[in-house]
């Protein structure tokens, strides 16, 4: 029986003790595979699936191509595999299709993807942790224009683009009512359709997916941390002898 | 304690922490004196610029923009290749010998200043004070330089000339012929502008 | 020393008081030799001062303020951010320090007011530098409140709607005035412009000379100490100098670079390991570029401004014939004025917290912990619970200015001691 993953408790209230910072529902989201962030292969391979169904719609215009460097690819590797909407591997991510055409299709122009990892944080979680969640919680819903909801992003105007790999997912409504008695909606998703992958196989790849959006979203990340030792290391050595100094002229004062 | 060992300590203390406190001056420096040189965006505007000269006809012209600048890609008909050595007693620099580093790498340093005899690949900036001079093919009277031209380019800021080869006629004010960027042919139609094979 | 240094130091000091100042405000600047802890924040903030400034102008070499959309359809002044971020040579690195150090400054400017409050540095005859300061506070808040529009994300811009709408609270003249504050019907190119040019260039110019006049008053009359003592009293008849004060340097400038070295350190730690700082120092929305159209669902100011903000926001009452929106204006503006008169508040005899009675004690932990309560409550959405905890914030927060008078004066002090304590 093959159960999905994911539910998540939209609470139906006015106030609720101790909610977060947002005025918004309170949001459960999984937690992204943070063991793939610094996996070379997850994030090239998260590279290639986000040229391949993002960046049709989706810009990730403060980014070159030939920064994929960074995760171990060379410029004949991506000029080959993953150069579609450029002519050159140093050019910036832009995607082909007019911002009026995607506003009248899709109800508002799809956002530039280069920092949604990072936007995308909250209380809740990680913007990882959403991007996670919410590529895995599209699910059926022939009230909307796509067909397509999503359990994170309510009236989403984007469709299930990773369909084909994940199936069709159906929403299963349970009413109860929480310790307070107020009301609450507990939702779960249910495969009714199986896709090409089967289930750890599509986490694995949305978590590929979501690697490689949050190291977008900050590039230098890793060099900032490893520079950021050997700084806080150097101002150790640098706190002695300034202390070392000072003590030798406090000496005198008594 | 003698008054002696006491600032002999303090002396040293003293040099070693400011030694350190330099080093860590020097180091803050560094990225604050590099986030001034050419950016990742300028760098891939510096990159190099391919080009397709298959469709380019005999006596046609094509203009790539390469860091910023115009590079002229020129197919020489066989007249005009014939041209080069009858002007070459009036050029300032025939034979490319000045600065060569600068103005001419060494495979484009003979008769024709080119890889391929017919191609020629210069920068179009005038070495006087960086106007990009017009092109003035025809030769004769009918390019309003006199009988004597043999076709070649004009630069309209200060009346340089330049030969169909980009060498510099003498008396003008411009001092050299006009620079060959590194360029390579990567096919037979094929041509790389900005890189060499030196650098690959 | 050489005799060709003597000579170029005496031709200088023939035409210009090199020698004089550097004796005046460093080798025979007298300052109390029992500095603690507290006394670190003063040289810190100057420290990040002049770090804000260096990364300012190398941000400015990047930076376009302007709000047209980019051929990718973002606002060029949020990608040319990016830029920085990105592509230009550790870029990052400036943009972080710069972010951080913004914070930074307010970390460290609080807790060098908070030892003002400690140890009565507002006392005569130090009135004047306690005014000084505070209008360095006051620039301070108009900088980073400019500062913060210019990368043009969407806590950037709602916040700035928000603040520059306080001013149509104003009767009569307030619509207008706000129109004009932002030069367009709604915040836009125009405001964006202004607000780049009052942060690079107005309010710091306000700001280094507000300093350069904090150090000079400070410098004529002597600095305080934990004690309260006024070193120049007890001097040595024979030399002159203060029998309890030390030439600042090289003692406190050595001191001080410790301060400041492990002060870094804690800096660094953050720009290095997490300059979000948990979304309050960067701001998760403020990684999505201005929509005007597109609010978003919570927008606080940055935890700085939240204090004021509270008590912006906990005035919920109209009276006196004046409406709620506007009385909050006004308690707001006067939470800071309120600091102006501290001097003339404070009636106690003495002035150090170490022998003060128990009531300006408790009122000062009062006081404290209602400015933390409020900087908290600003930063959550308001509920009808917090809003009358803001409420009692509020009241107890201007109580302990407006009763100072009273309660300073009924407070049974301790006898200070006629010279500083100092445990070597």
């Amino acid at each position: 029986m093959k159960k999905l993953i994911v539910s998540s408790l939209l609470v139906v209230g006015m106030w609720l003790p101790g909610a977060g910072l947002t005025s918004g529902p309170e949001l459960k989201l999984d937690r992204a595979p943070t063991e793939k962030f610094s996996d070379v292969l997850s994030l090239q391979r998260g590279a290639k699936i986000f040229v391949n169904y993002c960046l049709n719609c989706h810009s990730a215009s403060y980014y070159r191509y030939n920064r994929l460097r960074d995760i171990g690819l060379s410029d004949e590797q991506i000029k080959d595999n993953l150069l579609f909407t450029a002519d050159k591997v140093g050019d910036l991510m832009r995607v082909a299709m007019a911002r009026q055409d995607a506003a009248a299709w899709f109800g508002a122009a799809p956002p530039d993807l280069g920092l949604i990892a990072r936007s995308r944080s909250s209380e809740f979680g990680s913007g990882a942790d959403w991007l996670y969640t919410y590529l895995r919680t599209f699910y059926r819903d022939p009230s909307r224009p796509t067909g397509w909801n999503n359990l994170v992003f309510e009236n989403v105007g984007m469709p299930h683009v990773l369909w084909e790999l994940q199936g069709d997912l159906a929403l299963h409504l349970d009413k109860s009512k929480d310790a307070y008695g107020n009301p609450v909606d507990h939702k779960t998703l249910q495969l009714a359709k199986p896709g090409k992958l089967n289930q750890s196989e599509y986490d694995s790849l949305v978590g590929d997916l979501v690697a490689f959006l949050v190291y977008m979203g900050e590039p230098v990340a890793v060099s900032r941390k490893s520079i950021g030792i050997g700084v806080i290391l150097f101002l150790s050595v640098l706190a002695v002898f300034t202390y070392l100094l000072k003590r030798e002229y406090w000496k005198d004062i008594h | 304690m003698s008054e002696q060992q006491v600032d002999r300590g303090r002396r040293n203390i003293l040099v070693w922490t400011s030694a350190v406190g330099a080093v860590g001056g020097v180091a803050t420096l560094v990225p604050f004196v590099a986030s001034m040189s050419p950016s990742e965006r300028a760098k891939a505007a510096g990159a190099p610029v391919e080009v397709d000269i298959s469709k380019l006809e005999p006596g046609g012209r094509v203009i790539v923009e390469w860091r910023g600048k115009p590079v002229w890609v020129i197919r020489r008909t066989p007249e005009m290749l014939a041209s080069l050595a009858s002007v070459e007693a009036e050029l300032a620099d025939p034979k490319s010998e000045r600065k060569p580093d600068e103005f001419t790498p060494a495979y484009a340093r003979n008769q024709y200043r080119s890889i391929k005899p017919e191609v020629l690949v210069v920068v179009g900036i005038c070495t006087h004070l960086g106007c990009s001079p017009t092109e003035k093919f025809r030769s004769g009277g009918e390019s309003g330089l006199g009988d004597a031209w043999r076709g070649g380019f004009l630069c309209p800021c200060h009346g340089s000339t330049f030969d169909l080869a980009g060498r510099v006629f003498k008396n003008k004010p411009a001092p050299d012929n006009l620079p060959v960027p590194p360029h390579m042919y990567l096919s037979d139609t094929r041509l790389l502008i900005g890189e060499d094979k030196k650098g690959a | 020393m050489t005799t060709q240094n003597q000579g170029l130091l005496a031709w200088i000091d023939a035409r210009f008081p090199l020698t004089a100042t550097i004796r005046a405000h460093l080798t025979e600047y007298y300052a109390p030799k029992n500095f603690n802890f507290w006394y670190f924040f003063g040289s810190l903030a100057l420290m990040v001062l002049v770090l804000q400034i260096v990364t300012g102008i190398f941000l400015v070499m990047h930076y376009k303020p302007d709000a047209s959309l980019n051929a990718s359809g973002v606002p060029v002044a949020f990608a040319s951010v990016e830029y920085i971020m990105r592509e230009v040579n550790w870029g990052w690195l400036i943009r972080y320090l710069h972010s951080t150090g913004a914070s930074a400054f307010f970390i460290v400017v609080y807790l060098h007011m908070l030892r003002g409050f400690l140890y009565g540095s507002y006392h005569k005859p130090r009135e004047l530098v306690w005014i000084f300061g505070v209008l360095i506070f006051l620039c301070l808040m108009a900088e980073a409140f400019f500062g913060y529009l210019l990368p043009w994300g969407q806590m950037s811009y709602w916040g700035a709607q928000v603040i520059v709408n306080l001013f149509s609270a104003i009767p009569w003249v307030g619509e207008p005035l706000s129109i004009w504050i932002r030069g367009d019907y709604v915040i836009g190119d125009a405001t964006l412009n202004r607000f780049f040019s009052f942060h690079v260039i107005a309010i710091p110019l306000v700001l280094i000379g507000l300093v350069a006049a904090h150090l000079v008053a400070l410098h004529e009359v002597g600095s305080n100490n934990p004690d309260g003592v006024e070193i120049k009293k007890k001097v040595d008849p024979k030399t002159g100098k203060p029998l309890d004060g030390i030439p600042f340097h090289p003692y406190y400038t050595v001191k001080d670079i410790f301060g400041v070295v492990v002060f870094l350190m804690f800096f660094c730690a953050v720009v290095f390991f997490g300059p979000e700082f948990g979304g309050y120092f960067l701001e998760y929305n403020n990684f999505i570029p201005a929509d005007p159209l597109k609010t978003p669902p919570h927008i606080a100011p940055v935890w700085y401004f939240t204090p004021f903000y509270s008590i912006l926001r906990a005035n919920t009452v109209n009276f006196f014939y004046v409406d709620a929106k506007l009385w909050g204006v006004i308690f707001m503006g006067l939470a800071v004025v309120v600091f102006f008169f501290l001097p003339w508040l404070d009636k106690s005899p003495v002035k150090s917290i170490r022998y003060r009675g128990p009531i300006y004690k408790t009122a000062l932990v009062i006081f404290v912990i209602c400015f933390a309560v409020l900087g908290y409550l600003g930063i959550l959405p308001p509920t009808p619970e917090r809003t009358l905890t803001a409420q009692i914030c509020t009241i107890l927060y201007f109580a302990f200015f407006l009763l100072m008078p009273i309660y300073t004066r009924l407070d049974r002090c301790k006898t200070p001691p006629e010279r500083v304590t100092f445990d070597h």
